[in-house]
């Protein structure tokens, strides 16, 4: 099948209109490759990130027809509405210019939620006994392979009604701290994710879960950090 | 409010949520039984008038509305206007106590 | 993001429970009011009772009882994600909790007309 595709793309910054271009249509061609063409053949001054093209850097991620998405793992013929594609930088975050976000609000909200590991004070005797069956193991397991794409934030309708909400990456991020055993800064933690702009103004919409591309489910890892602050309220530790 | 006071409040939802979860299947089928068996007044009365069960569930009922409906309503407005602080959460206690006192006085008033 | 992004039932599930609970919240002022003109004898409550039984307001009626039974409903299923943590049944339980509201308020329509 050849014709071309009608491509409408953000340009400018906060102040700025969709420009439209023509693209010719190929197989399996994936939005990366849509956005790459123009800016290599018919604009140059448009800008758009990307690294690894192949799924695993997820520096590609935009709104596609309304919806976040890595650019690079969507077949244009799955999304294309009447012959039509509209690019969008990611929802949520600042645009510095045409697709490309700033991800500083994004990874200082990781920061807040203390999405960092805490050693124990002393130096341990022995390697840590990790079992990979137990349900907290499991539980941290499910959340670590996130790489900050910044999809679900992007898909997250508390985080566009609340600008202090820090988010489904930062506070799964935190879970997976929180259920980890080797971990010792859960007190902080707990505290730092509690409140109305911490997990509590989760209301489970699950598009997160939806969005992710990893299949990650921040939702659930959010519903543990309820349980988990509830708990430590309940016997004054937090 | 501090981050532990909202987590009292996730709390307070959750505790009356479940409360309320038995309360209102109780509510829905005695809904069911008395348009089945003809509402009126005289009929209401007849289940409710000098019966300390009803009146004990249902001052436990509408205490659990007022604290959820006010919590509920806090996070609304909260979400989906701009204000937001002391003020309303002032507010949204004015509406959980304004519940309370309408829902008692009726509980009452229908047990005396 | 646009409506697109929020078209999945887990959302959906998300705008029923707070639309119902937001509606739920401004009628129940008016019920305890109702209700309390039982102090003042049997009268106006009796009044009151034979104005809800226009076609109008029995159906109005029955969307209050769906509007309970789907908050209700959707309630149950929130303790269950947040306290139970099953993610994999969601959507069927979104499917439940819908099907459940409209027989209970069918229930009631039936009696009622």
């Amino acid at each position: 099948m050849s014709g071309t595709i009608e491509v409408a793309v953000w340009r400018g910054g906060v102040d700025g209109s969709l420009r439209p271009y023509e693209v010719p249509e190929q197989d399996s061609q994936t939005v990366l490759d849509v956005v790459t063409y123009i800016q290599r053949q018919l604009d140059p001054t448009l800008s758009y990130r990307f690294a690894c093209r192949v799924g695993m850097c997820g520096s590609c991620a935009m709104t596609v027809n309304g919806v976040a998405r890595w650019t690079c793992r969507t077949h244009v013929r799955k999304v294309l509405r009447r012959g039509k594609l509209e690019l969008r930088p990611l929802a949520n975050l600042p645009v510095i210019r045409d697709l490309v976000t700033d991800m500083t609000a994004f990874f200082e909200k990781w920061t807040r939620a203390k999405g960092a590991f805490v050693p124990a004070a002393d130096a341990p005797k022995d390697f840590a006994a990790v079992r990979p069956d137990t349900p907290e193991r499991r539980a941290a397991s499910a959340g670590i392979e996130c790489i900050g794409c910044g999809v679900c934030y992007a898909s997250c309708d508390v985080v566009a009604w609340n600008p202090d909400y820090l988010g489904p990456a930062a506070l799964n991020r935190a879970w997976t701290l929180v259920t980890d055993l080797r971990d010792a800064g859960n007190r902080e933690r707990l505290a730092a994710i509690a409140g109305d702009a911490g997990c509590h103004a989760c209301h489970s919409h699950r598009s997160c879960v939806e969005r992710c591309p990893k299949s990650l489910d921040p939702t659930g890892s959010i519903a543990g950090l309820k349980r988990a602050t509830a708990r430590a309220l309940l016997r004054g530790e937090l | 409010m501090t981050a532990r006071a909202e987590t009292w409040l996730w709390i307070v939802q959750r505790a009356t949520a479940a409360v309320l979860a038995v309360a209102v299947l109780v509510h829905l089928a005695t809904i069911v039984y008395a348009v089945r068996t003809g509402l009126s007044a005289a009929a209401v009365l007849a289940r409710t008038q000098g019966n300390p069960w009803w009146l004990g569930f249902y001052l436990v009922f509408a205490l659990a509305a007022a604290l959820h409906a006010g919590v509920g309503l806090r996070t609304i407005l909260r979400e989906m206007t701009p204000w937001r602080g002391p003020s309303l959460d002032s507010a949204a206690a004015c509406a959980s106590l304004f519940l309370l006192v309408a829902g008692w006085r009726a509980a009452i008033g229908l047990f005396a | 993001m646009s409506w697109r992004a929020r078209n999945h039932p887990s959302y959906w599930a998300f705008l029923l429970h707070r639309v119902s609970g937001l509606l739920l919240a401004v009628f129940l002022p008016f019920h305890f009011w109702a209700l309390s003109t039982a102090i003042t004898g049997t009268a106006r409550l009796d009044a009151f009772l034979d104005w809800t039984r226009q076609p109008l307001v029995t159906v109005a009626e029955a969307g209050l009882v769906v509007l309970l039974a789907a908050h209700l409903t959707g309630g149950l299923r929130l303790l269950a994600l947040e306290f139970l943590a099953w993610p994999s049944w969601q959507k069927s339980a979104v499917g439940i909790s819908a099907g459940i509201s409209l027989a209970v308020g069918l229930l009631f329509l039936l009696n009622a007309l």
